[in-house]
């Protein structure tokens, strides 16, 4: 079973988080419902600290040892940060989803993005009426 | 989507499930990775029911499988188990298939899942072309169950409910014997690139040999093992998939059966492969592992100096390497293992070196 989502932050329709950090940035990653459905992470591909990215566009690649998957960026904004650890620990995503495997902290060019994503209610909502 | 006979229990055990060649079967129970490290270091059990079995018989079997099969089967014995391409006028694949000589006059050909309706029209056209009525094809797939179970204590688990020494059986070969009580095929043998076995019985009870293995193998460390496992497995054995590897415009020289191939007797596709052989193939599938980050999969484009040469054909992660491997086709004169090549990845090139096949292989 998958670990509850914390309070503390957003939630997107595929699995993503964000959690303001202040100075309007967050810092985001996926789900451990994503994770699960992912399964064994293998390999990280992070983006480039200073990449502009829409919200909802590739940030990310994951890759399983069968699959590959795009995460997408809750807000827009500017990448000032990745989690270099990935690289070398891509099953820390596995391990700890929603604290050692963050992916990227983004300075939000409309912070008002993150209000319309979904709460941890609403999240835990959704992924029980849409498994995968 | 048609459903094994292990359907039930593959859902009861908590699998994903996806669709393989027309069939739901099992990616993975605990983990591809989980499964893969237990199948390679205790033992691994694999619902193979999707497999096609098509039974030949009579005094014509072996003029018939002769005309099919790329292999000379000759010379097999009874008890003896071959693998064999099925190839079309052209030389190119239309199956990869193992052939049990169970008996006098009596074979069975297992099939991939995807290719077993193609495969029994061609042996039945065959048949009928060359006029071997005394050939008694039938496909006994739907009645046919197929478990694998593979593993360095494979042996030991499943001699506990096998009739006979199983451990006198030998690689390659196979025996009709009993298994948990019923009349069963158990052949030495897999698609792992560990020790294991083939298991062959009625459908209708395949499901009490999976129990009763998972049962007497679970103080062994017996694990049920998916496709996912089953593929990396497989990979890192240097073994192909059809599908992946083989198609029919692709020869058995250009992959890896160049060995299971016989231009001494008479077969379809021959004539083309004879003269393949003489002028020489332009491309052949090798191994490579990225020297770089990344993972290469099946479809990327493979380059080399700066131009693209082929395509990767399976590649994955390999949890027992720990490191990204792959089959691709590339041009003969990028064949050499050390040969230097790049994967693209998502737009973005990654390093890679041609390495010697297989990728892994077991200690004896």
């Amino acid at each position: 079973m998958a670990k509850p989502s914390p309070n503390d932050r957003k939630y997107t329709k595929e699995h993503e988080w964000a959690r303001a950090d202040g100075g309007n940035t967050i810092t985001m990653g996926v789900t451990d419902h994503a994770q699960e459905l992912l399964t064994d992470v293998v390999y990280v591909e992070l983006p480039a600290v200073g990449r502009k990215v829409k919200q909802m566009q590739p940030i990310a690649v994951v890759e399983s040892v069968k699959s590959v998957s795009d995460i997408f960026a809750p807000v827009s904004g500017e990448v000032i940060e990745v989690n270099k650890s990935l690289e070398a620990a891509p099953e820390m995503i596995n391990k700890d989803a929603f604290g050692e495997g963050w992916i990227a902290k983004i300075k939000m060019d409309t912070p008002s993005e993150l209000d319309g994503l979904m709460t941890a209610e609403g999240y835990e909502e959704h992924i029980k009426t849409n498994p995968h | 989507m048609k459903k094994t006979p292990l359907y039930e229990r593959h859902l009861a055990l908590g699998a994903t499930m996806t669709e393989f060649g027309g069939w739901a079967m099992p990616v993975q129970y605990s983990g591809v990775i989980d499964e893969h490290r237990n199948t390679r270091t205790l033992a691994g059990l694999f619902d193979v029911c999707h497999m096609g079995e098509i039974e030949i018989k009579g005094p014509q079997a072996l003029d018939l499988l002769q005309r099919v099969m790329s292999r000379n089967l000759a010379k097999q014995q009874i008890g003896e188990m071959k693998l064999s391409a099925i190839t079309n006028e052209k030389g190119g694949i239309i199956d990869d298939v193992t052939v049990y000589m169970r008996g006098k006059e009596h074979y069975m050909v297992v099939t991939n899942a995807a290719t077993r309706e193609g495969d029994l029209d061609w042996i039945l056209k065959a048949k009928k072309d060359k006029g071997f009525e005394k050939a008694y094809v039938a496909d006994h797939s739907e009645v046919t169950g197929k478990i694998d179970i593979q593993g360095p204590v494979a042996e030991k688990i499943l001699s506990e409910i096998v009739e006979g020494d199983l451990g006198a059986l030998r690689f390659y070969h196979a025996m009709d014997t009993r298994v948990a009580g019923m009349p069963a095929l158990v052949s030495r043998s897999g698609y792992t690139g560990e020790d294991g076995f083939e298991v062959y019985t009625e459908a209708a009870r395949i499901g009490e040999i999976w129990d009763l293995l998972l049962h007497v193998g679970d103080p062994h460390g017996l694990k049920p093992a998916g496709l996912g496992s089953r593929d990396t497995l497989r990979l890192e054995a240097g073994m192909m998939l059809f599908g992946h590897e083989m198609c029919q415009t692709v020869t058995p020289y250009e992959v890896i059966y160049g060995w299971i191939t016989d231009l001494d007797k008479e077969f379809i596709g021959r004539d083309a492969l004879k003269r393949q052989k003489e002028d020489g193939i332009r491309k052949k599938l090798v191994g490579f592992e990225l020297t770089e980050r990344g993972i290469a999969r099946h479809g990327y484009p493979v380059y080399a100096g700066g131009e693209k040469i082929g395509e990767v054909t399976s590649g994955t992660f390999s949890p027992t390497l720990g490191k990204a491997i792959g089959l691709a086709f590339v041009p003969v004169q990028y064949k050499e293992p050390g040969t230097v090549l790049e994967v693209e990845i998502r737009s973005q090139r990654a390093k890679a070196k041609v390495v010697p096949l297989p990728f892994y292989k077991r200690k004896k």
